[in-house]
């Protein structure tokens, strides 16, 4: 078995109303609950707003800690599952269902290690 | 030579039959090289072996083996599983696992040049150099794509199996474009480039291999009889350096056999009744085999051929169709509409049909635009032969 993520990428914006996002999320939920009885699931979540990331760097000798994120986009990782499946064709297959659900570019990245 | 024809002609299989084994591309493909090397020493001496395929997987899967037991580190299982898969393979019987390893080589992961680079090297056989040397690259450049390829195949987890019938149009849809993509780049670029490898005798081997391998896939069978029928022509489409348009080739040079062929084959399709693009595409070149040419009929096949794959392209074709049938001045209309100003047919067809309604200034203006997109000689030899006819006749 082979473990990847699944890389949500999404616009810099205003979050959709309730009325869009609360079906979204019931099927997300749905389709995660797929992953668990195929068990491949491993883990998954949305991140907050880039806004509430925080970067850590070492200047000289000290660790600096700034406000935002690491770079600046039109886009940002909004949220990332991690699953553990047969091979990339399988991967690529529940992306899809991310992806139709979302609308969104769905990044799939293989880890290094076995799953 | 004998041992490099028969080489490439296993090759596909071997390296096919060693990934199963295997796993891992690269090891399969280093084996079979291997192979091809010591069939180059011994065959000569001691003949070609009745099963070449047998002859090569069974040395390729020892040459494996040994590479893995010095590799110790992550061969050891893998070698001890192959051996005990057991060492001896019945020549007769080699099976034929080239099927999952086209779908592997034109996996939609891949960009479409590392695919068609791929499906050459280890499926077609050619060299490195060759296919290098056929998409005017620099070796090295072809080099670092081919073990990126690899490496992404293995890093990224692309399966070596065939697809699952719910995705398999999609997947065959991808084989048959890396066919078509190579037979088009030999089609384009046979002219003054005889050190090149003759891409669409390549294209059409491996057309071939996946027509035996899918006999009922009807696209597949389209593909193949489109080649054929294209390829058919290759006499008669320059003669003596000089570029010949259809309607003036001289049937005497068509390769008979060839196009009788793709005629049989596109006959099959038709009994199918599941038309596609390249089952349409092989229709008409069908028609065009038969002189002289029924242009409704070709107009009715670009109108279905609009329907199934709509597209300014398809759309330029059909006006040729459509000036045979209803006259160039029509066609002409239609031809303006389209916004493809970069493809250098639009310019030549357009060319012609200014021509051909007496607007002869700017049927020059429209054949040195096509001239200034084209860097074919054969084809800047004709656009500058009819740059001089327009300007003579005036107007």
């Amino acid at each position: 078995m082979k473990l990847y993520a699944l890389n949500m990428f999404q616009p810099v914006g205003e979050r959709p109303p309730p009325e869009v996002l609360d079906p979204i999320m019931k099927e997300l939920f749905e389709i995660r609950r797929e992953l668990e009885m195929a068990e491949s699931w491993v883990f998954g979540a949305g991140f907050h707003e880039p806004s509430a990331s925080t970067v850590v760097r070492v200047r000289g000798s000290d660790v600096v800690a700034t406000d935002g994120p690491y770079t600046e986009g039109k886009e940002h990782l909004g949220g990332i599952t991690i699953i553990k499946v047969q091979d990339l064709d399988e991967a690529l297959e529940w992306a899809g269902q991310y992806a139709r659900i979302t609308g969104l570019p769905i990044e799939v990245r293989p880890f290094q290690s076995e799953g | 030579m004998e041992v490099e024809r028969v080489f490439r002609r296993e090759h596909g299989r071997a390296v096919a039959v060693l990934v199963r084994e295997f796993g891992d591309v690269d090891v399969a493909e280093e084996a079979v090289q291997d192979a091809f090397a010591e069939a180059v020493r011994r065959w000569p001496v001691d003949g070609t072996p009745p099963s070449p395929a047998g002859w090569i997987i069974t040395t390729a899967r020892r040459r494996a083996i040994d590479r893995l037991r010095r590799e110790a580190v992550r061969g050891r299982k893998q070698a001890e599983a192959a051996l005990v898969a057991g060492e001896a393979v019945d020549e007769g019987a080699v099976p034929d696992e080239r099927l999952r390893l086209i779908f592997t080589c034109c996996h939609p992961a891949l960009a479409p040049a590392t695919r068609v680079a791929l499906t050459l090297r280890l499926v077609g056989g050619l060299s490195t150099a060759e296919i290098a040397h056929a998409f005017l690259v620099p070796e090295a450049t072809m080099a670092q794509r081919l073990v990126r390829a690899k490496n992404k195949i293995r890093d990224a987890g692309i399966p070596y199996r065939v697809p699952r019938e719910a995705d398999l149009p999609g997947r065959v849809g991808s084989v048959l474009a890396v066919l078509y993509l190579v037979f088009s780049e030999g089609y384009r670029a046979r002219e003054g480039e005889l050190t090149r490898v003759d891409l669409c005798a390549e294209a059409i081997r491996l057309g071939r291999v996946l027509a035996e391998l899918m006999p009922d896939e009807p696209e597949v069978m389209g593909l193949l009889a489109l080649m054929l029928l294209v390829h058919a022509r290759r006499d008669a489409r320059e003669v003596g350096g000089e570029l010949v348009l259809l309607a003036d080739q001289d049937p005497g040079l068509w390769d008979r056999k060839l196009m009788e062929e793709g005629r049989s084959i596109v006959r099959r399709c038709l009994r199918w009744g599941r038309p596609g693009p390249y089952q349409i595409q092989a229709a008409i070149n069908a028609v065009h085999s038969e002189p002289p040419t029924d242009w409704r009929q070709i107009l009715a096949l670009y109108d279905q051929l609009s329907a199934v794959t709509p597209g300014p392209v398809v759309a330029l074709n059909r006006a040729v169709a459509v000036a045979e049938v209803e006259g160039p001045a029509v066609a002409l209309g239609l031809v303006d509409g389209l916004e493809i100003e970069r493809f250098y047919l639009f310019h030549a067809v357009r060319a012609d049909l200014l021509r051909r309604v007496g607007r002869n200034a700017e049927a020059a203006d429209a054949y040195r635009a096509a001239l200034d997109l084209t860097e074919n000689e054969a084809e800047r030899r004709f656009l500058r032969g009819r740059i001089r006819e327009v300007t003579r006749a005036g107007g």
